[in-house]
Parts: structure tokens; sequence; C-alpha cells
């Protein structure tokens, strides 16, 4: 079938078998933490305000989001000395969100999101190698080069979109298929602050609902569309009840237990033929909109500094786990060691790896199709292309 | 089906059929006695544009689970233009979906579903509501294979009519063969007879990649000889491939959808002048096949693209352009000409909609500018 014998297997972000020096019986196995509450809309109950962490779970999500972190940093380095161009929008300090939403649905479940799809192609399967070799347009990058930071795919995904709003519809559009094909599947749809005011997404929330679809509309709130906040854009800020009669709750984005269990909630909601369920995530981004924002003309230094020191998700979940002693602080140091490590062997690839054969410039115009000629820039130049 | 016919209308498929055949220079007599007796054995059938476009769906529909339809009115009202009649009752639901009037979400939702492995059929009422889509069309559906190296293709079928239609005035008229026409990424068709609309349409549902299919409400309601052949529901047209619908050795006139009738009407009068024109039917715009047109102007000589949309940037200008390139421009005796729609907003009243599109006395009058006769 289209679609379904290209993709590589994907990998699972994050498991990873650390040897430590302390035996498991010193630690906790696992512990039950508080979250907040949820605001709803149009739900009797919300998730529930206590989560249960494993070791093990603390361990990967842990892992997972550092790698995002560490990913999303190396890639600044990058950009600054010009070996990424274009577009490049980072998502640290959004951890939380796309590590939480992956352990809340399934592998097989599907996702869809906007530019900022880095750690959501992390977390959907893709490598940091192909990932970085990616953004620096290499033959080894998840889209062979053809992409850049905002056209990335992997079994399941479906990117990464460059036109803001419009990958609303297109998750819809993958529930739709999910309920066609009779397989017991969901699509999480995210979109952000800015986007939520998109007309194609209100035209989406009608036919979700109509018919039943099995997505989760996710608004990722980071306080600001480019450089226009919430308020400034927004006659109604409460983009969880925006669905209007869609189901909707508000949840803390910056918390990666808080975030697990309403998309499991939502999960739950949908696969039970309830139809869509949108979900508000309030979570905030360290950078400025892309790499061309230094992010600090509509916002304050002393704002972004205050989210860093009381909010961040990766300390958050490190402080639970160390004063509930599910780990030691050297084995998170270790962790941290060997993200490090796998982030710099990722940006060698990314560097060393040569571009993309000037051959293949006109393949992948078509799928299934015999090869065929293209006009190159001048009459005389006629290009191959293959499928 | 046909025998079913009542007089009046069967007189007027008769007339219909009639000139068909005047048009493509077949002696008429024995070709009537011939259709008569073909009637009774059922061989070649009359069928119309609309027919032969709700069988093609019909065939696909039931040939593969994952096609399926979506648009305004096309279950329960039968398709704003009755294309889809008879299809909801059969299919049902699941298959044959109505949506609310919101074009850019439900493209998106379609192609979403052509990216998670359906195979979609969208039909808008108009492709001039097709406008509201076109993100969609282009970047989410043209361009997606090819941004991601070749993991995530895009099977799915954008059809409906284009381009003039009498009386609907400025907003409704517009011809979109070149605007898609210039999107790589994307196949673009544009059929003219029955067997076109068929055989075309089927191969763009079984095509793995984005497909414009470029109808139009004028030729809905004419009927065409259907062959044997392309009764049959493995009747596949290629996609890219021009048909000769008159040959001649005069001049090369090449043209898409409704305009093809404009042609083959001057040709039968320019025939009376001994002047003997080669009416190309390009049925495919996107890839367009230049090498029947080249061909065709090797013998000839002499090339007018006719076509109903806008002269600048037009199909026309493509084709020129290309034999100016090409080894076409060396067989030439005079310059390619474009015949084309006025350039200008598609007026309303009758005298004026009328002088706005290429009519018969058009293409004569260019043809026999070129010749210098």
């Amino acid at each position: 079938m289209a679609g379904e014998t290209s993709f590589p297997e994907p990998q699972l972000a994050g498991a990873r078998l650390v040897v430590s020096a302390r035996t498991y019986a010193d630690f906790t196995p696992q512990a039950s933490f508080d979250i907040k509450n949820c605001d709803v809309h149009k739900l009797e109950e919300g998730p529930p305000l206590q989560a249960v962490l494993t070791r093990e779970e603390g361990l990967q999500y842990y892992r997972t989001m550092q790698t995002i972190r560490r990913m999303e940093l190396k890639a600044d380095q990058l950009y600054k000395q010009k070996i990424i161009r274009g577009f490049c929008h980072l998502y640290d300090g959004q951890e939380a969100c796309a590590v939480g939403i992956e352990a809340g649905i399934k592998r097989s479940d599907h996702l869809i999101t906007a530019y900022r799809a880095h750690g959501y192609t992390y977390t959907r399967g893709g490598t940091v190698r192909e990932i970085m070799a990616e953004l620096t347009g290499r033959r080894g990058g998840i889209a062979k080069g053809k992409g850049g930071s905002m056209h990335m795919y992997t079994k399941h995904f479906y990117g990464g979109n460059g036109i803001v709003g419009a990958q609303v519809p297109l998750g819809a559009g993958v529930a739709l298929a999910c309920k066609y094909l009779g397989k017991n599947e969901l699509c999480v749809c995210l979109y952000g602050d800015g986007a939520a005011n998109q007309g194609q997404i209100f035209e989406t929330y009608n036919m979700a609902s109509l018919w039943k679809l099995p997505c989760i509309f996710i608004c990722e709130n980071n306080q600001y569309g480019m450089g226009t906040s919430v308020e400034r854009a927004a006659a109604s800020t409460d983009y969880y009840k925006r669905g209007d009669f869609i189901p909707g709750l508000r949840v803390d984005g910056m918390d990666v237990l808080c975030v697990r269990e309403a998309t499991k909630f939502a999960a739950e909601h949908c696969k039970s033929g309830k139809g869509p369920i949108l979900m508000e995530l309030l979570t905030y981004r360290y950078h400025g909109h892309s790499m061309s924002d230094p992010g600090v003309s509509y916002r304050t230094r002393e704002e972004i500094q205050e989210v860093r020191s009381k909010s961040d998700p990766i300390t958050l979940l490190k402080d639970r786990m160390l004063s509930n002693n599910m780990v030691s602080v050297e084995e998170l140091k270790e962790i941290d060691v060997e993200v490090r490590k796998e982030i710099e062997d990722a940006a060698q690839f990314a560097t060393t790896d040569p571009e993309p054969p000037l051959e293949e410039l006109c393949n992948h115009i078509f799928y299934n199709e015999p090869p065929m000629k293209v006009r190159g820039i001048s009459p005389w130049i006629k290009l191959k292309s293959v499928s | 089906m046909h025998n079913s016919l009542d007089p009046r209308q069967r007189t007027q498929s008769n007339m219909a059929y009639l000139r068909s055949i005047l048009r493509s220079g077949k002696n008429a007599v024995p070709a009537v006695l011939r259709r008569e007796f073909h009637r009774t054995l059922q061989a070649a059938m009359q069928v119309t544009v609309r027919d032969a476009i709700k069988e093609a769906m019909d065939e696909e529909l039931e040939r593969d689970e994952r096609v399926f339809l979506l648009g305004e009115e096309v279950a329960l009202f039968e398709g704003a233009y009755k294309v889809t009649r008879g299809l909801w009752k059969k299919y049902g639901d699941k298959r044959i979906i109505d949506t609310p009037i919101a074009e850019i979400g439900f493209t998106g939702i379609a192609v979403g579903a052509a990216m998670a492995g359906l195979r979609p059929v969208v039909e808008y009422m108009s492709f001039n509501f097709s406008m509201q889509s076109v993100d969609h069309i282009i970047n989410s559906a043209a361009k997606t294979y090819y941004m991601s190296g070749g993991l995530q293709p895009v099977s799915i079928v954008f059809r409906g009519p284009n381009g003039a239609a009498p009386g609907v005035a400025a907003q409704h008229a517009q011809c979109f063969a070149a605007w898609y026409g210039h999107v790589p990424g994307l196949k673009v068709v544009s059929p003219w007879s029955a067997e076109d609309a068929k055989g075309l349409l089927k191969s763009a549902i079984r095509d793995d990649n984005p497909v414009v299919f470029l109808e139009n409400e004028i030729m809905y309601g004419v009927p065409f000889e259907m062959s044997e052949e392309s009764q049959s529901k493995d009747f596949l047209i290629p996609i890219g491939k021009a048909k000769i619908e008159r040959k001649g050795n005069h001049v090369t006139l090449v043209s898409h959808s409704h305009v093809v009738s404009r042609c083959m009407d001057a040709a039968a009068v320019l025939a009376k002048d001994g002047i003997e024109c080669e009416v190309i039917n390009l049925r495919t715009i996107r890839p367009m096949d230049m090498e029947a047109i080249e061909t065709s102007v090797l013998k000839t000589k002499h090339l007018i693209t006719v076509e109903g949309g806008w002269p600048q940037f037009g199909v026309g200008g493509e084709i020129l352009a290309r034999i100016m390139e090409g080894p076409g421009f060396g067989y030439l005796n005079a310059p390619a000409v474009r015949v084309t729609g006025v350039d200008i907003p598609m007026p309303y009243a009758k005298l004026l909609e009328e002088n706005t599109l290429p009519q018969i006395k058009d293409i004569v009058f260019s043809v026999k500018k070129m010749l210098n006769v």
C-alpha cells in the first residue's frame, strides 16, 4: 500500500540499558506523584490527579528530553556556523510535550505537527544522526537532504509541515483513514497558539466532530506566535475551549507526567468512538521563533530566565526522581555524558556526510513511475528523474 | 439505456452522433447504418461524458476498497451536475461523503487520508472553488513526495468542472489548466470525449500521485461513441499521451477540453475549402505530449494552439515556447500562433460571452490568416 512500505522501522527513543554503580535494590522502583489539575471544557471529569512513574520510565523520559534538548542546542551552534541554513525552529523548553504525548499513545498511532518538528521526529522514531544530517542537507538525512528542517517524516509521522495550520486538516484526514480502515488507531494533530486562529482549523473541528474522527487536536501554547503574544492575536486565549462543541482540557505542558496522563485520557476518549478531543498544552520555548529571531524584542530576558529556573521540564523530572530516590546524581550525569556523545557523533556525521549527489536532483517527483526526463535550467539540458 | 430512450431523445442522440461522425471525417451514411446494426449487437455505444466519468468512478470504487469520493453534494444530491448519480445509493456513506462547504478543510482532510494510504477522489463543484484549497493541492500534495526524499507518496485525484460554462460569469468561468500545469509533482489531465474521460479518470485514480482532472460542464451532456474496447472495466488511457482526432496535412491545431469540439467543427468548415487540419486533442496538460505535436508540425509546417483560457502564461504559451526550443521550430513555415480566450474576466451577456471564447469563425480566420488564403 502506498506509504506503508517506504519507511524504515522506527527506533524506540531513549530506551537504553543504564549500568549503574548502585544496584536496582537501592532505588525506588516506582512512585506516585501529584500532578496539576486540568481545566476542562464540556467534560464531566479530567485526567487523574496522580501519576505513577516507574524508574525505567523516568530514565527513558529523562534521556529522551535531554537528547532533544542537546540536539536543539547543537542545531543552534551549527546554524550560527552557517552549516544549517534557511529555517530552523527550535524546540528547547517544550520537550515535555513531545515526550509526554509519545508516552500516552502507541507507536502504531499517528502524529502530525507543524515546523517546530525536530523533537517529534525523534520521538516518532527518527535517529539524531539522520535528523541532524537533514538539517545540514546531506545525503544521510532522513529525507535524503531534500526536505530540510521542516520536512522530516517517519512511519506514522507525517512531518514537519511548513504552512501554518495546514497540518490540522491533514491530521484529521489521517484519522479518517484510521476509522475507514477499521484500525483502532488515532491521530494526534498538533498546532501552535498562532495557528489556532487559522480558518481551516475550524473547518476541521467541524468535520472531525461531524464524522467522529479519532483525532486528538493539541494546541502547544508557548505564549507567542512568532513575535505576537497570545493576548495580541486571539480574542479568546482559552485555546482548549476554541473547539466549541469539541470537549477540551488545558494541561501543564512543562510536566511530562501531566502531559502523559492527559494524552492517555484523550486517547481513551477518541478510541471509545466519542470523536475528537482538544488539548491545550501550556508550554514555553527558550529560543526565539526561529534562528533568525533573538526572541527578546517581544518578551523580556527576565521572563525567559524565570521559566528556565522555575519550570524547566527536565529539571522538574530530575528533581522528582532524585527526591524520591529513584535515581542517583551520578546515574543522571552518566546519561548526560552519553547523550552529549551521541549528539557529538551525530553532528560529526552531519557535517562530514556529503551532500546529495547532483544526479539525484530530479528524483522523487512521482511515486511508482517509469523514469522520465525533466527540463533543466536551459533547453539543452535534460535531466533524469526516477521514482 | 439507449433502447429505452424516448423518440425525441433518440433523434437528438442520432443527430449528435451524426455530428460526431462528420467531425471525424468518416463517411456518414454507412456509419449510420452500421450504428443501427451495432445497437442491436451492443458493440459500440453512445455515452455522454457525464456518464463516462461516473462509470469510471463506479468501476474504480468497485475495484479498490481504498477509493472513496468526497465533495459538496456528491452523495444525496447526486452531484451538483449529477455526475455522481447513483453512486451513494450503491456504495453508501462510508465511501461517498458529502462535505460541508469547507474547501480548504476537506481538501486537507483528503490529502491527509491519502498520506495514510487511502485513495480519495475530491470533487470541486467548480475548479474556481479549488482556489481556496490550492495550498493543499500544491504544498501538501504535489511537493510532498519530493520533500520527503521519496518517503511519503500522495495518491489522490482532484476533479470537477473547469473553465467556461454558459452564463456563469466571471467568478465561475476561469480555466485553471495553466495554473496547475505549472507545478512539478502534479499531473494535470483535461479530457474531451467520453472515452477520454473514462480512460483517463481510471488512470488518474489508479495513479499513485496527485492528479488534477479538469472536466468541463459544456461537455457533460455531449454523447460520444464508445468503442467496445472502451467499455471494458480495465480500459485505461495513459496519462501524458495526446490523440490525433482528425488527420490533416496543412495545419496543426492543438487543443484541449471543450475547445476540441470547436476545432473539429472548424476543420469541417475548412475542409470545404480544401484545407485539411490535423486536430490534436492534448488529453493531458502535464506531462504534455510534445512528441505528438512535433511529429504533426513536421508534416504540416503550421501550428495554431487553441484554448479557452487566458492568453498570458497559458497552455498555448508553453507549447509555443517548447516548439521554439525544440526541433519543431525548424519545420515551421510561419510563426506559430495562439488562439485563446480574450484577456478579460468572463462577462455575462450572451453576446459578450460568445465574443470572449474562440468560436468556429475565429479558428477558421486564424488558419486562413496563417496560410495566407
